[in-house]
């Protein structure tokens, strides 16, 4: 709160000339909102162009200078990019990779994040640190061994392969232990008293009273299973087996493969997280401030 | 009563700490063996000269370590990762902010405003980076087709060395944006009402306000944001493996494409050097982690 001090809110006496109305009405209300409007504008103009050059003809979306929107609505796109590349399946591996990690998750995550917070345990703060330390260390740094052990198992291009790893996070016991401790300690007596052991008490009270930090962790390790790129991009070999993100980029890489077949592709892999990102947003914004706001 | 007809349950022999062990054991066994384990055989790796197929063979010592530092393309690669880290990291933090500001002076529809940046967060690094390359096109790009409007020449986004590092920066911007004005839209949010409030009855607005209150109490959610967005930028692969594959001439190999350039692109199986340089990797995002730890330790003590 140091800064407050240093800083008092009064307006300096001293310069009447740096008054804030001076600045306001230089800058001007319709400045802001200009300014708001090309950022918005900026930011929002790639989303629009994806779905419009996804029902673009080839011809159209290739005239240049190129046409903003399409003259006549064709679906081919989205037929010429499920041709291309074994789209459908791929769709499904990352529906059922990004799946697995998220159940597994939640379920490593709420049993370790139990243990911290309502079991006796000797060295607690000890191997709590050692959860925490697995955050810092980059998954990029270690990939080399990681791969080295998979495939050693004989798991390279497997879904073994591509969810071993993730199966369980520091992340996700951090959150949830956070979210536990604020658990009123009345309600947890009266289920002991009632007769309630750990076991039940877990998932028959805890768990369902701590939805919205299960849901906010859910969406969080979707989204970002989902949008895993390195990993499966070495773990995986075959096109049957890549995710929908290598399939992507493998579209954009092909011979011909044009802009519109690629943004068709865009737009098929956006359903689930568009949908996610509109609908779950308050989960999001716990999710991904989880650490960032004390 | 514990008679012979009711043998004591196992779990409560057990105890409630073996219990605590058992929760845990799910957990540990996967950061065991994929994250501690591999965190020692990374620097084993790096020790150790390997054969054609990444085998270790004999081992170097420090050789991989001195080899890189006398190499002219790793310090190469070092700067390329400093100016990635610069290019993202500046602008993205500081349009959030001012994106974060003008959203506080009393604005219509900052609901709507929200929710519009709030929409790259839907793109994976992939779908992003294809959509960018779509518009870096030079030839049915965008980006040139707006160009060619207002008679500038077509330029080579991804093929210029000049500008390939830069588009990368853009399209990461991009991504991120969401992200930043989420956080700093929090950090805003989180400062006493009372405070603005006192501060706009001694008649403080606009940049005033923002100089002298907001900035300052935004202090911690801006240095989580600069420190998580460096380690980010340090950690971008994605986006250079869809745009540019390193090139062109190398101008946008950063040190993760490094380390995958030399672990696994093209057959190439030198899990020697590439660890010496993930360990590298390492060291500096731990650095970046180890500052944020201390600072918001100071600060909880003093809050």
């Amino acid at each position: 709160m140091s800064t407050l001090t240093k800083t008092p809110a009064v307006a300096d006496p001293v310069r009447p000339a740096r008054r804030p109305v001076h600045l306001r009405s230089a800058l001007g209300r319709a400045g802001v909102y200009a300014v708001l409007a090309v950022a918005v504008l900026t930011v929002a103009f790639p989303v629009y162009y994806v779905f419009a050059g996804a029902f673009m003809r080839p011809d159209e979306i290739a005239s240049y200078p190129p046409a903003m929107v399409p003259y006549s609505i064709t679906g081919e796109n989205f037929s010429g990019a499920v041709h291309a590349i074994p789209l459908v399946r791929q769709y499904g591996n990352s529906l059922l990779v990004a799946s697995l990690i998220t159940l597994a998750q939640l379920f490593t995550s709420v049993l370790a994040a139990y243990a911290f917070v309502f079991l006796p345990m000797r060295g607690r703060s000890v191997v709590f640190g050692l959860f925490l330390a697995t955050l810092m260390v980059p998954w990029e740094a270690i990939i080399i061994p990681n791969y080295l052990t998979l495939s050693g198992w004989g798991m390279g291009n497997t879904y073994f392969g591509l969810v071993l790893p993730f199966l369980a996070s520091g992340f996700g016991t951090f959150m949830l232990r956070q979210s536990f401790r604020q658990f009123p300690a009345e309600l947890r007596d009266a289920a002991r008293i009632d007769g309630a052991g750990h076991w039940r008490f877990l998932w028959r009270i805890l768990v369902p009273l701590n939805k919205p930090a299960l849901a906010a962790l859910a969406i969080y390790v979707f989204l970002s299973s989902w949008n895993q790129y390195f990993w499966p991009l070495i773990i995986t070999r075959t096109a049957n087996m890549q995710t929908l993100q290598i399939g992507l980029s493998s579209l954009r890489d092909s011979e011909m493969a044009d802009p519109g077949l690629i943004l068709a592709g865009v737009v098929l892999s956006l359903l689930p997280t568009l949908a996610l990102v509109l609908f779950g947003q308050r989960f999001i914004v716990r999710g991904l401030t989880a650490g960032a706001v004390r | 009563m514990p008679t012979a007809s009711s043998p004591p349950e196992p779990r409560r022999r057990f105890g409630e700490h073996g219990l605590a062990w058992a929760f845990l054991l799910p957990s540990v066994v996967v950061f065991a063996l994929f994250i501690i384990y591999p965190l020692g055989r990374t620097f084993y790796l790096s020790a150790h000269a390997n054969d054609l197929f990444g085998a270790p063979s004999k081992y170097v010592g420090m050789k991989h370590y001195t080899d890189l530092l006398s190499s002219a393309d790793f310090r190469t690669t070092l700067v390329t990762t400093a100016l990635f880290v610069l290019f993202t990291v500046v602008p993205g933090v500081l349009g959030a902010l001012l994106l974060v500001l003008l959203m506080e002076g009393r604005i219509r529809g900052v609901r709507f405003l929200r929710s519009a940046f709030a929409l790259p967060f839907a793109f994976s690094v992939a779908s992003a980076s294809v959509v960018f390359s779509v518009f870096y096109n030079p030839a049915s790009g965008v980006l040139n087709g707006l160009l060619s409007h207002v008679g500038l020449g077509p330029v080579g986004w991804l093929t210029d060395s000049q500008y390939a590092l830069i588009s990368i920066a853009v399209s990461t911007i991009w991504m991120n944006l969401g992200y930043n004005v989420l956080v700093l839209s929090a950090g805003i949010g989180s400062i006493p009402g009372e405070v603005l409030e006192a501060a706009r009855l001694d008649g403080a607005s606009g940049l005033r306000l923002a100089r002298s209150i907001t900035v300052p109490m935004l202090g911690p959610s801006l240095f989580f944001l600069v420190v998580i967005s460096t380690v980010n930028a340090l950690q971008s692969f994605g986006q250079i493996h869809i745009l540019t594959k390193g090139g062109p001439d190398g101008s946008t190999r950063t040190l993760v494409y490094s380390v995958y350039e030399k672990a696994f692109a093209y057959g190439s199986s030198d899990f020697g050097t590439a660890s010496a340089q993930a360990v590298v990797l390492m060291v500096v995002v731990l650095c970046c982690t180890a500052v944020q730890f201390g600072v918001l330790e100071r600060k909880v003590h003093y809050a």
